[in-house]
């Protein structure tokens, strides 16, 4: 269980987040909407400690993850937007560093791995394989370490259409064992098909976070896309 | 094994089949060979190898390393995202990227004195105190280079900054202290210029480089200086331990960076 309060976060004179509040409970997929700008990254970020928050908590299973402490990360699997490894080295080998790092023998996952075919990139050199191919070799890295809390940074971006499905199909059983995953996304088709729930960031603050169809009748509205349109609009106005 | 060796490892395992590292090797391989082959294995080779390794280590290393450590900037966060500690991961890739680049330079330039026999037993002494200095001098980069990508987020300033840095401290800053030097003529300035020495890696090295040969006449002001106070064994230890030093602080301020930065 995640529980976020009051974050902020400030860079320079620029407040990227504004005093976010947000509970993402076990084994719900929560997805994280908001216009370019609105804080998804930052939040992220914070998540994972890239970022040292300027006020405010996170809570991962009832304990502050902020201070020095790296071992909570042990549970958490993270996908970045950007897919960029060491060029010289296979995938592989880069599976076999971070296991190294770790101390735990991760398993890839079998069925991610078929679904992909991606055994036979798995020797090449990661500068030879094409943006999508790695962005596949991201997401088994993530799925590496069986995690409890998965954080998705646009996961499909550069994925083809098979690929994507055969990853939403993995991340929905994942839910099924009891997985928390944290979407970052701009394609409301694709969270509408994978989350329970919606976080709606909008310069920096949470202005609705609850279950989809909750905003989608609220703001009357036939789908998420339309109902977080809405939301904006009333925002702007 | 620690988890800074583990990064090293797979850091290096990249570096040493990267392409720049090959042509880096290669240039000195072919550098010295050359020098060997026209002008002998004695004081006239090292003393050349030494004037270009004053000048290529530190450019070659703040600029490989500066865009090394963009490049590499998402594979940090992704790294930064697993369960290690920020000071461990700064340490494994500091010297993930300075042991490969210090590795290539001490191969290109040993590797023909080895080929012809050794060099000359009587500069066997210089020929090691050059490959130290050169390795140093790396060091010293790399850390600087952290520091400066650190610190600049557009990649475009940082290699600016990195090579004004290089700019300032090997090429322009004998001619500077030599202004300074004409300025305050009518005052007792060998402290100040001392001072000067310490101030600059590049010029530690050189006087430390010439010092070992005995050549002062090659030394600029500051090392003719330098030699003057510091004569004796003194003069080549205190240079040295200021190398060190100048490792020391550039990788304490780039680990605090690294420590405190949001990615």
């Amino acid at each position: 269980m995640i529980e976020i309060s009051k974050l902020t976060k400030r860079f320079g004179d620029h407040e990227v987040l504004r005093g976010v509040d947000l509970t993402v409970d076990r084994g719900r997929v929560m997805g994280i909407v908001g216009p370019n700008g609105a804080g998804k990254t930052t939040l992220i970020k914070t998540l994972l400690g890239l970022c040292q928050p300027t006020s405010g908590d996170i809570l991962l299973d009832g304990r502050s993850i902020l201070g020095t402490e790296s071992s909570y990360r042990a549970h958490i699997g993270y996908m970045p937007q950007i897919a960029r490894f060491p060029e010289n080295l296979t995938a592989l080998e880069l599976f076999d560093m971070v296991r190294d790092l770790r101390g735990t023998p991760g398993v890839l996952d079998a069925s991610l791995l078929r679904g992909f075919a991606l055994e036979s990139q798995l020797d090449k050199p990661l500068r030879v394989l094409s943006s999508g191919t790695r962005q596949k070799v991201n997401a088994c890295l993530a799925l590496l370490f069986q995690p409890s809390l998965l954080v998705l940074d646009e996961p499909t971006a550069g994925l083809d259409p098979l690929s994507s499905a055969i990853l939403k199909d993995r991340l929905l059983s994942l839910r099924g064992d009891g997985v928390t995953v944290l979407v970052a996304s701009h394609i409301m088709s694709e969270l509408e098909e994978l989350c329970d729930d919606v976080a709606f960031l909008l310069d920096g603050v949470t202005r609705f976070a609850g279950p989809i169809g909750e905003l989608t009748s609220t703001t009357r509205q036939a789908n998420l896309e339309r109902a977080i349109a809405a939301l904006m609009i009333r925002e702007v106005a | 094994m620690s988890v800074v060796t583990k990064i090293v490892r797979a850091q290096t395992r990249d570096a040493l089949r990267s392409r720049w590292l090959i042509v880096y090797a290669t240039f000195f391989f072919l550098l010295t060979e050359g020098v060997i082959r026209f002008s002998g294995d004695g004081a006239k080779a090292i003393l050349t190898l030494s004037s270009a390794t004053l000048i290529v280590v530190p450019l070659v290393t703040l600029v490989l390393s500066t865009i090394h450590v963009y490049n590499a900037r998402e594979f940090t966060e992704l790294l930064l995202a697993q369960p290690i500690r920020r000071s461990v991961l700064f340490k494994g890739l500091y010297l993930g990227l300075a042991l490969p680049l210090a590795a290539g330079f001490i191969a290109g330039v040993s590797l023909p004195f080895l080929l012809h026999g050794g060099g000359d037993p009587a500069y066997r002494a210089a020929m090691i105190t050059l490959v130290a200095t050169g390795s140093a001098l790396t060091f010293i980069f790399t850390a600087i280079s952290f520091s400066i990508a650190l610190f600049a987020e557009d990649r475009l300033r940082g290699l600016g900054i990195a090579l004004g840095v290089w700019l300032l401290v090997g090429l322009l800053y004998d001619g500077l202290v030599l202004v300074a030097v004409a300025v305050f003529a009518d005052y007792p300035i060998e402290r100040p210029i001392l001072a000067l020495t310490f101030a600059n890696p590049v010029d530690l090295a050189r006087v430390l480089l010439l010092l070992k040969l005995d050549v002062a006449a090659l030394m600029g002001y500051t090392g003719a200086v330098f030699q003057r106070v510091f004569s004796g064994p003194l003069g080549p230890s205190l240079a040295a331990g200021m190398l060190g030093l100048w490792i020391a602080v550039p990788l304490a301020v780039g680990a605090r960076q690294f420590r405190r930065k949001d990615f």
